[in-house]
């Protein structure tokens, strides 16, 4: 149960906005401790919603519980110089700092490594330092949108506008590249001792994570067209959302394209008794009766092009009439990269989810409550991904923290 | 110069961009990534090995633009695990690896026989990192998927859209990069720990698992406080959640399809705008606060999107951020990759040499390091590009042994 991290005695300082602060808890929650550190008022995402039964205070934000778990506490007012000369006995005993925002935007590495040679700082900005747009204010809709997600994201009709990706994903993908640098960095240290500097730019990983936008274009200077529920393109695709009969999306996947999809979906239809309902049934039969598919020639083949399209069709009705989740399973038993379109919150109530742990409890002992949370994102076998503890309150460990500095 | 990950060798079973994408990290800070293909099937599990966009009219499984992208910096061989001595010559190989990786549907590896079980009598502290869509247990085990089933699964569909529509979704792979560097980020810290301890472990990594964190703060509101996402009017993901802003959006400029993406902060945010742009409504006593621009907000995405519509997106962006406020034009590829002075001056997309293609730029980097910067410089391989180099210099064939074993159908 409560087997060590796999970051066990790893040390990090986080001086972190939202840009970087899930950079933290992706550490924390793998053993590193992580000393966050506020000014005394608190974080300002300690004023982010959703609260605790709708009502704000400092240790009320949702926002905050999330990305800060595992995490301990410090305050500190980097106007003074006793809490300035706190703050460097604490650096000068980490392993990696972290920062991103204003606080801290001061500190320089040359500086810091003078007394701490082996010291692994990483910066987050959204543009970089010493860039030429370094300057620009950002938040994550503008770096969704200037970095490329937001073309490529929303409707067939182009009427309505392209759609930022929800849930802060522009900073999600800054931190994951701090993490993952943080950590070759690391693994360099274990060989030769040396410390070093990572910049993370924001508007670049928004870049470099828009897939078939980025190389559509680097590679054949072409470019992708954003489309309902599916991959921007080139040229227009095949919808594949369906609404099925309990007002829930699902997403029908690859149509069938093989002999023996052909058959499976036959058997779904018969199952159902839907095959008189549903017109094109004898095109399915031909299809699954053909030797071979040659995807090749579906252009200049108009019988596999009735056949393909009434595959199509069928998955479509299919979903029409299942509710989602009916429609998600049946097809994936049949071996059809089928999906259902569920709101985050649902993924908590599945069955797969749940036999899994994803769903974690963590306990917050001064509400006397415990509460869900999604868990980890990839299963360690040997050293267990785990929430030690709830975000923490503020300047909750400052008694601990400093008294340890002081004494090292 | 010697890579920040020169030390470390990856037997490397990954494909498509889920996979490809984490050991594609790792081989640009020097990790030598040697990526297995299948002779029989030239490589196709890997669909993205002869599929478009390609750079002039030849085609085939040399010639995939998104395959060389993902694969860069890696060495390719082939390797028929159909055949005893194929399977023979991958223990061989994994007995002098770190770290073996996959992104096969659950149970493929068992199958080969190379499960973790077999991987760690191998090599004791082997580190194996298995990359699915749901993971190697658990009801869905055996059910099959490519990013848009993930996205759809893991409520990053649903979370992205525009009120009284169905889900927009992602508009592309979002959850075969995010899965890739999740995949990265376990290599790393399963690395960190043998570094520390002398063990290897197995991680089991689903994708919709790792989806399904990147909606923490949607996912306590439901489970605190028993409001679900799914409810009238949600979700609206251009607006802003968290935190409150308004006006927070995208909005209609001058020519046809283009749009500017504005968000007001704060109170001097808001006073910016109405100075930049010298509307009148915007000195409205409904929109003199927070509360009352939230209450009032499409009537305010309205007028302002009225503005907005006579203006130049780029134009008006930099009009915006003159005054401090965070605005820009939604970027199309041809503007973000060859016009934006910030992504040149980065670096973010250097040429490779490919083998057959020649010269091509790929997805640089969004980081730099002071000591031990990445490195993009060779394209991904061909087919058995690197049979010579592994079999005989690494495992020590000699020329005749792999032109033989060539002949035979195991390489």
């Amino acid at each position: 149960m409560n087997q060590p991290g796999a970051l066990e005695g790893l040390r990090v300082i986080e001086l972190c906005d939202e840009l970087g602060m899930f950079a933290g808890k992706l550490l924390a929650d793998m053993g590193a401790e992580v000393i966050k550190v506020e000014r005394p008022e608190g974080d300002p995402t300690r004023a982010y919603p959703p609260f605790l039964d709708d009502e704000p205070g400092l240790e009320r934000s949702l926002y905050f519980w999330h990305y800060n778990t595992s995490k301990l506490s410090v305050t500190l007012d980097l106007t003074n110089s006793v809490d300035r000369k706190r703050l460097s006995t604490l650096i000068d005993g980490t392993d990696i700092l972290i920062q991103s925002g204003e606080v801290g935007a001061d500190l320089e590495y040359a500086v810091l490594q003078k007394t701490n040679a082996g010291l692994i700082m990483v910066t987050l900005s959204p543009f970089g330092q010493e860039m030429p747009r370094q300057e620009e204010a950002a938040t994550d809709l503008t770096i969704l949108a200037g970095g490329g997600p937001v073309w490529n994201c929303g409707y067939d009709d182009h009427s309505l506008p392209p759609v930022r990706g929800g849930g802060n994903q522009g900073y999600h993908t800054a931190s994951h590249f701090a993490v993952m640098s943080a950590l070759v960095a690391l693994l360099y240290r274990d060989e030769t001792d040396k410390g070093q500097h990572i910049e993370v730019n924001a508007h670049a990983a928004a870049n470099v994570t828009t897939e078939a936008g980025t190389y559509t274009w680097l590679v054949a200077q072409e470019t992708v067209e954003r489309q309902t529920g599916r991959h921007a393109a080139v040229n227009p695709s095949m919808p594949v959302q369906v609404l099925c009969k309990d007002g829930r999306y699902v997403n029908t996947g690859i149509p069938p394209r093989r002999p023996d999809s052909f058959s499976a979906v036959c058997e779904w239809l018969e199952t159902l008794g839907l095959t008189e309902e549903f017109l094109e049934f004898p095109l399915l039969e031909q299809g699954s009766k053909r030797a071979r598919f040659d995807m090749s020639m579906l252009q200049q083949d108009q019988e596999l092009m009735a056949i393909f399209g009434a595959g199509r069709s069928a998955m479509n009705f299919l979903a029409s009439r299942l509710t989602a989740y009916e429609f998600f399973v049946g097809g994936q038993q049949r071996g059809f990269q089928t999906g259902i379109i569920y709101s985050p919150e649902e993924v908590l109530e599945d069955p797969h989810f749940i036999e899994r742990g994803f769903p974690v409890e963590v306990e917050h002992p001064e509400l006397a409550r415990t509460f869900t949370y999604p868990g980890a994102p990839y299963q360690f076998h040997g050293t267990p991904w785990r929430i030690r503890r709830r975000a923490p309150l503020l300047g909750e460990d400052n008694g601990h923290v400093f008294a340890e500095a002081k004494h090292s | 110069m010697p890579g920040a990950l020169s030390h470390l060798r990856i037997c490397d079973f990954t494909g498509q961009l889920a996979g490809a994408g984490a050991t594609r990290f790792l081989a640009a800070f020097g990790a030598q990534v040697i990526r297995i293909e299948d002779p029989v099937h030239q490589g196709q599990w890997d669909i993205l090995r002869g599929m478009p966009p390609f750079v002039d009219a030849r085609r085939g499984v040399e010639f995939g633009g998104p395959f060389n992208n993902h694969n860069v910096e890696k060495l390719g061989i082939t390797l028929n695990l159909r055949t005893a001595r194929g399977k023979e010559l991958l223990k061989e190989l994994v007995s002098i690896s770190d770290v073996v990786t996959e992104n096969f549907s659950a149970g493929v590896m068992g199958r080969l026989g190379f499960d973790y079980e077999a991987l760690k009598t191998l090599r004791n502290d082997i580190i194996y990192v298995s990359n699915c869509g749901f993971g190697h247990s658990g009801p869905y085990k055996d059910f099959k998927t490519w990013g848009p089933i993930v996205q759809a699964v893991s409520g990053l569909t649903f979370s992205s859209g525009l009120p009284d529509q169905p889900p927009s979704g992602w508009g592309y792979s979002y959850m075969d990069h995010t899965g890739g560097y999740y995949m990265a980020i376990a290599i790393l810290m399963a690395l960190r720990h043998r570094n520390q301890t002398g063990e290897g472990q197995w991680v089991d990594l689903g994708c919709t698992e790792a989806g399904a964190t990147l909606a923490g703060p949607a996912i306590l509101d439901y489970t605190v406080n028993g409001r679900p996402l799914r409810r009238p009017g949600n979700p609206n993901s251009n607006r802003s959640q968290y935190p409150a802003m308004a006006p927070h959006g995208i909005y209609p400029s001058q020519e046809e399809d283009t749009w500017i993406a504005i968000a007001c902060r704060d109170e001097q945010d808001w006073k910016a705008i109405g100075l930049a742009t010298g509307e009148s409504w915007m000195q409205e006593v409904r929109f003199s606060d927070l509360r009352g621009r939230l209450l009032a907000e499409d009537a305010l995405d309205n007028l302002l999107a009225k503005w907005t519509r006579k203006q130049d997106n780029f134009e008006a962006a930099a009009l915006l951020q003159k005054v401090g406020v965070p605005a820009t034009a939604v970027q199309r590829p041809q503007e973000r990759i060859d016009q934006d002075p910030n992504t040149k001056a980065w670096g973010l997309w250097p040429t490779v040499k490919h083998s057959e293609m020649g010269a091509i730029r790929v997805d640089g980097l969004p980081v730099h390091f002071s000591e031990t910067d990445w490195r993009m410089e060779q394209g991904g391989p061909c087919l058995g590009e690197h049979n010579e180099e592994v079999f005989g210099g690494l495992l020590g064939l000699n020329p005749d042994e792999i032109a033989s074993l060539t002949e035979d159908g195991v390489l």
